[in-house]
């Protein structure tokens, strides 16, 4: 049975359909990379699948580890094992971020019937982690994101989701904002979490992510449906033909048929 | 989909879920207020003839004066002819023998507080004598505080122990005609707190009033005094995270602190009264003179203040920087939901030179919760060098709900240097949903996004009351999620 299986998924948002029939299945151990120009739905896939509200589906079904994904709460669905990586991750004022991680960590023990892990058990958990995506401990001292450089926030992004240790993870669009050396750090963190047990599903713009995060299959999103599948090779074929030769490729299809 | 907002409406929805029972005592005064009601509150509590005088010329002046109408608050007028002034304390055969007898819903919430059984019996009102612990831990209390020459009791055995202090220092900080409010409350004061600490010694716990709960209610009108004397240091803890029964709806204290030379004062108030229903009706309202005053230098006051309850909230716990290099602290939590309304803040007023203040008030509406902060600053003529920082930020949760600003400041010294910050955010569904992504519930996310917003003045709270005080924040803001 695949891990996540997404059927003719329709999504709206305030009367406009982003999503217009997704269909998609993801296998525990897979990375799918999803690629498409600004606006053709990689995002609002996302959060669609981590279970924001602002988004009405409308048609279609996800399901996830035999489950309904649509009808879980979206914190459910993290105690689940579904992680997302944000691309605008949000400040918290006054939470540090060791309280705030310590609480997710133990909502997704105490939903799985586990003991909660007092500081110290945690403070050693998160030691490891941390140096994963070399992030400096004292940032975790600090609230939630607060004054955060743009590349502190995506590596504390993956920082989490090494603590969380997802089923599924989601990574939005984690290369943007990011120089280069940011980046290799990472993917790098992300390349050690990948797993037999894991799928990741890697949101991106560009294929410079993809020479760090090399995926198994990469999938081109336009205007809300994928119209093109293939291997890793495809996103350096976009990469050289860029978005428009798809289009080119969907139109002779068209004419053909 | 699961709708976020839509939770958080029920959130705001949520009803003050442990109201409490009204049993009047038969044994009062009848309704009304004229001389001889107060003659007879007088007479009750065996008070001295000074004490009477003093009540009587406030009741005097009291009728000289108007209720104030400048608040930001809106509520029925309050007929004073139909309050009764004076129950006598609830006769301890009248109380419930055991908590077995007590509404389990009050013990639940206690349970969620976590406050420890002994304390549970004392404010769910058991019995003296049925509450065995807690007695025990007055008296031990109690002697300890006499070895240090420290008197902490009732208002009422103060005027009888103690006349000399109570002559000294009554209305000092808060004259008889201070303002209408604090002048009813002159005239017909229930009963309250005093503090007296000796010159150097530093009270080696903090003084609650818990463990003089079960002395008997203090009432409507509350009155506290504390003094501290040369270099003395005392942190004194008011009210509790338990919701507090009350059959009265108009609450009208004093406070008057009074910190001598390098002395310390810290005061901290946790207060939960009943808020009312989701219409407003029935909450408790609640009109607060606070004031301390830095008579000499190097001293220092500090209020620390979360207020959760009370349909409305009328309070500005002010400091007068008088002693040269004094020091004046306001550090403010106001939550309102409901149709709360909370018109709080702070004074301070600088008189001697080289005196600080910091405020910090944070404010929090919900529901159709309306919060207004104002504050006075006031550097006069001959305070040179006199600093003041103020910090006031407000958190909307919904639509609803309002929160307003009136900072007053006045500068007569051109020595002085103000700074002032003043910030309003909406509870973001970004943060709501960051959390839930996270695992964290809803509700948890609520209480963590504004226990987060709150942290500068929890830090300020004794360790053991900042515990509870988010755990306070943590059950007002619990809601039915799903």
């Amino acid at each position: 049975m695949a891990l996540l299986e997404i059927r003719n998924l329709h999504a709206h948002v305030e009367g406009n359909e982003i999503l217009r029939g997704i269909n998609l299945t993801v296998n525990a151990g897979e990375v799918h990379s999803i690629m498409g120009p600004n606006g053709s739905g990689k995002s609002t896939l996302a959060q669609v699948l981590a279970g924001k509200d602002a988004y009405e589906i409308t048609e279609g079904e996800v399901i996830y580890n035999g489950k309904d994904l649509l009808d879980m709460e979206p914190d459910e669905r993290a105690c689940e094992g579904v992680f997302l990586a944000f691309q605008y991750p949000v400040e918290i004022p006054g939470v540090s971020t060791n309280y705030f991680l310590r609480a997710a960590v133990n909502a997704k023990r105490k939903h799985h019937g586990q003991e909660e892990l007092d500081a110290v058990d945690f403070l050693e958990l998160v030691k490891e982690k941390a140096a994963l995506v070399e992030l400096d401990s004292k940032l975790l001292n600090r609230a939630v994101n607060e004054g955060f450089s743009g590349g502190e926030k995506k590596r504390n992004e993956i920082f989490q989701m090494s603590v969380l240790d997802p089923t599924l993870a989601i990574l939005d669009e984690t290369d943007s904002g990011l120089d280069i050396d940011a980046l290799k750090t990472v993917a790098h963190g992300v390349n050690t979490l990948r797993g037999p047990k894991r799928a990741m599903i890697v949101v991106t713009h560009y294929q410079r992510l993809l020479d760090y995060i090399v995926p198994d299959f990469v999938h081109v999103l336009r205007d809300g449906r994928i119209v093109k599948s293939g291997g890793k090779e495809l996103a350096l074929e976009l990469e050289a033909k860029g978005y428009a030769w798809v289009d080119e490729e969907i139109k002779t299809a068209a004419t053909a048929s | 989909m699961p709708d976020a907002s839509n939770t958080l409406e029920q959130w705001e929805k949520q009803e003050y879920k442990y109201g409490f029972v009204t049993d009047i005592e038969a044994d009062a005064a009848p309704p009304g207020l004229n001389e001889d009601t107060i003659r007879f509150i007088s007479a009750k509590k065996r008070e001295p003839e000074f004490m009477l005088e003093w009540r009587l010329k406030a009741y005097r002046h009291w009728q000289t004066m108007t209720e104030p109408t400048w608040a930001n608050i809106k509520y029925p007028p309050i007929n004073y002819q139909d309050i009764v002034y004076y129950s006598s304390p609830i006769k301890d055969e009248d109380r419930p023998k055991s908590l077995d007898e007590v509404d389990p819903k009050l013990l639940e919430t206690y349970e969620k507080l976590g406050i420890p059984l002994a304390e549970r019996a004392a404010l769910a009102g058991v019995a003296v004598d049925a509450v065995f612990d807690s007695v025990s831990v007055a008296t031990t209390y109690k002697e300890k505080l006499g070895e240090l020459g420290i008197i902490f009791c009732s208002f009422s055995e103060a005027v009888q122990e103690h006349p000399e202090l109570i002559k000294k220092y009554l209305g000092t900080v808060v004259p008889y005609t201070d303002n209408f409010f604090a002048t009813l409350n002159s005239a017909v004061f229930s009963d309250g707190s005093f503090v007296y600490v000796p010159k150097g010694v530093h009270c080696p716990m903090e003084l609650s009033t818990y463990f003089r709960i079960n002395a008997q209610s203090t009432g409507q009108f509350e009155r506290t005094l504390i003094i501290a004397d040369e270099g003395a240091h005392v942190s004194y803890l008011e009210g509790c995270t338990a919701p507090m029964r009350d059959e009265n709806q108009l609450h009208a204290a004093v406070v008057e602190l009074v910190a001598h030379k390098d002395a310390t004062i810290k005061y901290s108030t946790i207060q939960n009264w009943y808020p009312g229903d989701e219409n407003g009706v029935g909450g408790i309202y609640n009109f607060v003179t606070k004031r301390g005053i830095c008579a000499e230098e190097n001293s220092r006051i500090s209020w620390t203040q979360v207020e959760t309850g009370s349909s409305i909230t009328w309070k500005y716990p002010s400091v007068v920087l008088k002693g040269d290099n004094s020091v004046g602290e306001f550090y403010s939590v106001a939550l309102t939901n409901l149709c709360q309304q909370a018109d709080t803040g702070t004074k301070m007023i600088h008189i001697g030179k080289n005196t600080k203040s910091t405020i910090i008030s944070k404010g929090i509406s919900a529901g159709k919760g309306q919060n207004t902060y104002r504050g006075g600053v006031r550097i006069n003529k001959g305070a040179s060098n006199a600093r003041n920082y103020t910090q006031c930020d407000s958190m909307l949760i919904g639509e609803d709900c309002g929160a307003h600003t009136f900072p007053y400041i006045e500068v007569k010294n051109t020595s002085a240097h103000m700074e002032h910050e003043a910030s309003t955010s909406k509870i973001g569904e970004d943060q709501l949903f960051y959390c839930n992504q996270r695992g964290i519930k809803l509700e948890d996310a609520v209480s963590m996004i504004v226990n987060g917003f709150c942290k500068e003045v929890f830090r300020e709270l004794p360790m053991e009351f900042a515990v509870e005080a988010q755990k306070l924040l943590e059950v007002s803001l619990e809601g039915s999620v799903g």
